[in-house]
């Protein structure tokens, strides 16, 4: 039932929120995301750390029963589960310090989002996640092309038809499997966990594996099914921009875990290789890119695309360490983007710009800011003892037990996430001041709630990892179990 | 059955009504009528039976066929408010066509014996024409009505002459009768059986505008009244399908080898030619002419793959089609209106920008439609594709399948280039007012809309 309320209860608000509207619109949805963020931290700490689905729900849904409504947490979801209960009211907390027209339906839109993002990452009924994953679309689509730049238009435009076009393939393969299930009786299943014990013939499995991989691809993203992605982050209202880059492009991570590595283990062993070589090119090419980029909200683009190539690349690896550091970057990097993000949005917001070039000493009228860009960037850069520097060691270390000279380049991120972090920083924080950056003001109460809450879970990933790999580890042990 | 007798009297009765002063009768004994018909066609469920020495056969599924063609009537009579003020209209001629169409219509759904179809075909096409060419004074409206006059006369012929060929073989007009003489056949029946199937498919395609044989359709849609053509676009396109579906069924099931392969490459061609025509139009009523044809491809999908799956899939897609076209027609109604009477192109896309400040419920119509139209996922549509997509992939046919996606996200294209307009560019600040039985009939489509989305297997027990 646990699951259920965290499924519904976004809705709920959300519909409170249009219902009320007017100047209450963001009180209530923060209230709203603070119950939300209450239910998915009383399944954080009730969790029992095993490979079971827990808190479960389950209801007949469609064609007699064959399609549930069913849902349920285990311990591939509850990190991401956590995620967007912790990230959501902080992204409805930052927007406060601008003026959306229209209020009611912009908080409105991201509780829809939240309510689809929890059904993704708890469904248990593969069509029931292609649902959800369809319908995380809609809000998020919404919420960019109503307040986001100027090119907004025909930018969403891309996105929306760009990534829904990859998710009908996705539809097509569950169909087909859908069909391979209990061929005797007729009586067929979408439950995902019938779905990984079908037998499925060589050829069955390349094609499935594709029909996933350009799904997940083209959401996380993945080289060369990216170019949708830098426009978007951009143009986007910078509420819409943390929950893409901080929740939904997990959407892809969780669907490799979840669907297509069980499902085809063959198909994953013939081509997870080149998956991974695409994941490295992405890493090194995000990289590179993020390194000349002139416009702050491009250059964490940029280094998100890259940060996901690196995923994407520990979960192909189909290790322990690679699927478990996937799992705990997901949940790191979420934090550090929206934080990054954030730390964006106020310097362009008080200087009116994005570009690098004309900012310039901005430390000397902030120590606060600071501190806190400075935390999330060393989170980012991976420095030992923050949340980065587990994901990203696991991750490396996944890859490199899979392949050496892949993992090799893929470590090449450390130092370039290292340059181009550091370039932001340096640009922006230090250096002569310019007529854009004078008398630049500190941030504010509200704001500052918005960054304690995330340097504290930079600390608590990077001082003790433990408390979450525990809680991942014996499902990623079971899954791979089961693969092998 | 006693939907077709009630609706014939209450045709000749509408006739009789157009005599009185005050037009204000008609509409709402039109929706009267509808009901009464539904209601009279739900008193056969679950009885099969056959009429007039085996002409007709009243089976569930064409009940249900029966009750998607009276709903989408009946949302398409409620939003005729325009006719009873408009001077140049003959609102209870246009009613009574209605009404007889829909007799028409019932009959190809529900036939036996193909000359049932071959009236019921030339009843609703008849209407059809006259209503296409209903707004007298205007120079498109005449264009369209000659066009699909010779055009449709000239497809009926070939059917006509598939149907004599087919007597020709089987030495009757009975489904079942041609359907056992394929069985005795051994495998072998003469090549007049096989000329008549192909005869009979080409003039029944053109009907559901199927390419290549969909050239009259755009004119058409666009020439017509648009409330006709969302008559047309959902009416006939069911009424057509449903008379397909008992044809190869039924008669043909056994020849299946022969005609898929057929279908199968129609299939392909109408949602190419459909879909690739669609992203190209200006026009709205334009783009939901090849919509219309696109939509057609997929429901061949669901012939050509003919099986189990078929019979629910045709009733549950047409139905979310038709009630996701009208809604889409009554609100390009409303605003091109307005559009017109501002001295602006009434139906191009540019006609929906600003909608959502103008009228928000309006938008959000416009946009649940069209979302269902593209299948997105908790409207209808959505479902119809589904069980579209299940029954080809239960046959195999996984490249008609392929082709389907690709013109699916095609189709999301050109529907969102709909709602980009309403939500995202600036409009006038004109509001627009509609009446509210006008407003409750398209709220009433919505809501279906989404509640097929939610819970499709609302009507899967009936089948």
């Amino acid at each position: 039932m646990l699951t259920l309320s965290i499924l519904l209860f976004p809705i709920l608000a959300a519909l409170l929120v249009l219902a009320v509207g007017g100047k209450q619109a963001k009180q209530i949805a923060f209230a709203g995301a603070l119950v939300e963020l209450a239910l998915s931290g009383y399944a954080f700490l009730n969790f029992v750390p095993d490979a079971t689905s827990q808190f479960s729900f389950d209801y007949p849904w469609i064609f007699a029963g064959s399609i549930r409504f069913s849902a349920g947490i285990d311990g591939v979801s509850l990190l991401l589960v956590v995620l967007t209960g912790l990230l959501t009211p902080l992204i409805i907390l930052s927007a406060f310090r601008h003026t959306y027209e229209r209020p009611a339906v912009f908080y409105s839109l991201i509780l829809f989002m939240q309510a689809a993002l929890m059904g993704v990452f708890t469904a248990r009924d593969a069509f029931l996640f292609y649902l959800y994953f369809e319908a995380a679309l809609i809000p998020i689509y919404f919420l960019a092309a109503s307040w986001g730049g100027e090119n907004r238009i025909a930018v969403t435009f891309k996105f929306f038809v760009y990534t829904i076009f990859g998710s009908l393939f996705m539809l097509v393969a569950l169909v087909y499997l859908y069909f391979q299930t209990s061929p005797a009786t007729g009586i067929h299943s979408s439950a995902i966990t019938d779905l990984y014990n079908l037998k499925l013939s060589a050829t069955e499995q390349t094609w499935i594996f594709w029909a996933f991989f350009i799904a997940f691809a083209i959401k996380m993203p993945v080289f060369p099914f990216h170019t949708w992605q830098p426009d978007t982050y951009v143009e986007s209202p910078t509420p819409a921009t943390m929950l893409l880059a901080g929740i939904m492009l997990k959407m892809g991570v969780y669907g490799v875990i979840r669907l297509l590595l069980p499902i085809v283990p063959e198909g994953v062993d013939r081509w997870g290789t080149t998956a991974i070589v695409l994941s490295v090119i992405g890493i090194v090419y995000g990289a590179l890119i993020a390194i000349r980029q002139r416009d702050i909200k491009r250059l964490i683009a940029y280094s998100s695309f890259s940060h996901v190539g690196l995923m994407a690349a520990g979960v192909f690896s189909q290790t322990s360490y690679g699927i478990q550091g996937a799992l705990v970057q997901m949940l790191a990097h979420g934090i550090n983007v929206v934080g990054m993000f954030f730390v964006a949005d106020i310097i362009a917001s008080r200087t009116n710009t994005r570009l690098l070039d004309q900012m310039g000493g901005i430390t000397r009228y902030t120590p606060k800011l600071t501190v806190f860009f400075m935390i999330l960037l060393l989170g980012s850069v991976a420095l030992p003892l923050t949340n980065g520097f587990v994901g990203e060691f696991l991750l490396l270390a996944g890859v490199f037990e899979h392949n050496n000279i892949l993992g090799g380049v893929a470590g090449l991120t450390i130092i370039f996430g290292a340059v181009y972090m550091l370039r932001l920083f340096q640009k922006a924080m230090f250096g002569k001041t310019t007529d854009l950056t004078t008398g630049f003001n500190d941030v504010s109460g509200s704001e500052s709630w918005v960054f304690i809450p995330l340097c504290f879970m930079v600390f608590w990933i990077g001082l003790v990892p433990n408390s979450f790999l525990k809680l991942t580890e014996p499902a990623v042990t079971n899954l791979l179990q089961f693969i092998k | 059955m006693l939907s077709i007798v009630l609706l014939s009297v209450f045709g000749i009765v509408l006739l009789y009504l157009g005599f009185l002063k005050s037009r204000a009768v008609l509409l709402p004994a039109t929706l009267l009528f509808i009901l009464l018909a539904l209601g009279a066609g739900f008193l056969e469920w679950n009885k099969s039976y056959l009429y007039f020495g085996d002409m007709l056969l009243i089976s569930n599924v064409a009940i249900l066929f029966t009750s998607i063609v009276l709903v989408s009537a009946f949302m398409v009579v409620s939003l005729s408010g325009d006719f009873l003020t408009d001077e140049s209209a003959q609102p209870a001629e246009y009613y009574a066509i209605l009404l007889f169409s829909i007799v028409g219509a019932i009959m190809m759904i529900s036939y036996e014996n193909l000359i049932m179809l071959f009236v019921g075909v030339e009843i609703l096409s008849v209407s059809m024409y006259i209503l296409t060419g209903s707004d007298k004074r205007n120079l498109r409206s005449n264009e369209a009505a000659l066009k699909y006059f010779l055009m449709g006369a000239f497809a009926t012929g070939i059917m006509l002459f598939g149907m004599a060929l087919l007597y020709g073989a089987a030495g009757s007009f009975t489904l079942t009768d041609i359907k056992g003489y394929i069985a005795l056949s051994h495998g072998r029946p003469s090549l007049l059986l096989y000329l008549g199937v192909l005869m009979v498919l080409i003039g029944m395609l053109f009907k559901v505008s199927a390419a290549p044989f969909h050239f009259w359709t755009p004119d058409v849609y666009e020439g017509a009244p648009t409330l006709f053509t969302a008559f047309m676009s959902t009416v006939v396109k069911t009424a057509g399908f449903a008379a397909l579906l008992q044809l190869l069924s039924v008669a043909f099931s056994a020849i299946y080898g022969f005609w898929w392969i057929t279908l199968a490459v129609i299939t392909g061609l109408t949602l190419l030619v459909g879909n690739l025509t669609a992203a190209y139009q200006e026009s709205f009523k334009r783009m939901m002419a090849y919509s219309s044809i696109s939509h057609a491809g997929y429901l061949l999908i669901g012939l050509a793959a003919l099986g189990q799956q078929s019979k629910q899939a045709l009733v549950f897609y047409s139905l979310a089609y038709s009630v996701a076209t009208i809604a889409a027609f009554g609100i390009l109604l409303v605003v091109s209106k307005q559009r017109i009477a501002n001295g602006q192109p009434g139906d191009t896309y540019t006609a929906f920008n600003g909608l959502s400040r103008q009228n928000p419920l309006l938008a959000f119509i416009l946009a649940v439609s069209m979302l269902s139209l593209a299948g997105i996922p908790l409207t209808a549509g959505f479902w119809g594709k589904f069980m579209i997509f299940s029954a080809a992939v239960d046959k195999g046919m996984v490249w008609i399948l392929v082709l389907a996606v690709l013109m699916s996200a095609v189709g999301i294209y050109y529907y969102f280039r709909v709602v980009i307009a309403m939500y995202f560019r600036e409009g006038s600040s004109t509001q627009i007012q509609v009446a509210p039985f006008y407003r409750f009939v398209l709220i009433a489509a919505t809501v279906l809309t989404i509640v097929l989305g939610l819970i499709p297997g609302l009507f899967q027990n009936l089948i």
